[in-house]
């Protein structure tokens, strides 16, 4: 018997709940986590069925978590998002870069929303794009790069 | 920070309310052992004395579909009646049965099986006369081996034509425990 391509949806669940709901209670606080986490595990099983291969199951689940995250600071500060774009400062607020972010290539997004949203090392962001550390930090300078250019033009 | 087991059961909870499980499963306790329940929306579709979750959730995943999770509400109503069974309080179910992915003789075979009232016994050749097919009784004895929903459609109370248990999924002393509990005579 083959493998699946993609997992039952309880092992992807059991293998990314924790670091979600770690990574959400640091970026919206603990309390609207709860609501967050809820909420993207159902975003990612209306979508699971969809999903054509399990290889990047983990960039995939942290983008979504980023996308809630966003949502929910919204709903909690909505100013937050009247502002100026965040032009001069090395680490934009994860609202400001995921809006900005949503127009660069896939690998490209995950690595900027990872790196400058999430704060992960580039270690980490290598295993989510099932690529290397060196390549990951390459995808988001790239994509910063990018960003840069469109503000720019 | 770890993850509340609260909020682990509210997820769970959520995804089996909104429909979006294409199967949820549990593993209860039993007098026979530990048992792996699950259902779809369409009711229970297995019951398995391997209670090893990863070899069933991806079985699961390739009959019904990859939204597959450990989802207690999912199999609420079976672990109800199951429960009551065990205690003696109940002597039929009436929880809704998925069979849509077993084939005609055997879907067949289990309707006959599920007529054999509490604390009878029948045989293979029986079953298989009142199925249509007299000469049947190995085959019988297949569907019988492979009968996804064991307690609630009763294979333990189908035996040898002499009388002898033969063979059971959960292991002999399993089968002669219900049999005990439905007052048998053996």
């Amino acid at each position: 018997m083959t493998t699946l391509a993609v997992p039952p949806f309880e092992r992807f669940y059991d293998a990314h709940r924790e670091e979600v709901f770690g990574l959400l209670a640091r970026r919206v606080g603990r309390q609207a986590a709860e609501d967050a986490f809820q909420e993207t595990f159902l975003r990612a099983l209306r979508a699971y069925d969809r999903l054509d291969h399990g290889e990047h199951l983990r960039a995939w689940v942290l983008t979504i978590a980023s996308r809630v995250a966003i949502d929910t600071l919204r709903r909690k500060r909505p100013e937050a998002l009247d502002g100026e774009p965040a032009t001069h400062d090395e680490r934009p607020v994860l609202a400001q870069l995921e809006h900005l972010a949503d127009e660069l290539p896939p690998t490209e997004r995950t690595a900027v929303v990872l790196r400058y949203g999430f704060d992960l090392d580039y270690a980490d962001i290598a295993a989510a794009l099932g690529s290397t550390p060196e390549a990951a930090r390459q995808a988001a300078s790239s994509g910063v790069r990018r960003l840069r250019q469109k503000e720019l033009s | 920070m770890t993850l509340p087991s609260s909020l682990d059961e509210r997820f769970r909870a959520a995804a089996t309310a909104e429909g979006l499980l294409d199967a949820g499963y549990d593993v209860i306790d039993s007098p026979v052992g530990p048992l792996f329940l699950a259902a779809t929306p369409r009711g229970v579709c297995r019951i398995s004395y391997d209670a090893e979750p990863e070899r069933q959730e991806e079985q699961l995943a390739r009959a019904y579909g990859l939204r597959v999770l450990r989802a207690p509400r999912a199999v609420d109503e079976a672990k109800r009646e199951l429960d009551d069974y065990f205690e003696g309080r109940r002597t039929a179910f009436e929880l809704p049965l998925d069979l849509e992915l077993v084939a005609p003789f055997h879907r067949e075979v289990l309707a006959e099986l599920a007529r054999v009232p509490y604390g009878e016994t029948t045989t293979y050749g029986t079953l298989a006369a009142q199925a249509g097919r007299p000469a049947a009784a190995r085959a019988v004895g297949t569907v019988m081996n492979r009968n996804p929903i064991p307690i609630v459609l009763p294979c333990h109370r189908v035996v040898g034509a002499n009388g002898k248990l033969v063979g059971y999924a959960g292991g002999l002393h399993v089968k002669e425990a219900l049999l005990r509990l439905e007052g048998a005579m053996l």
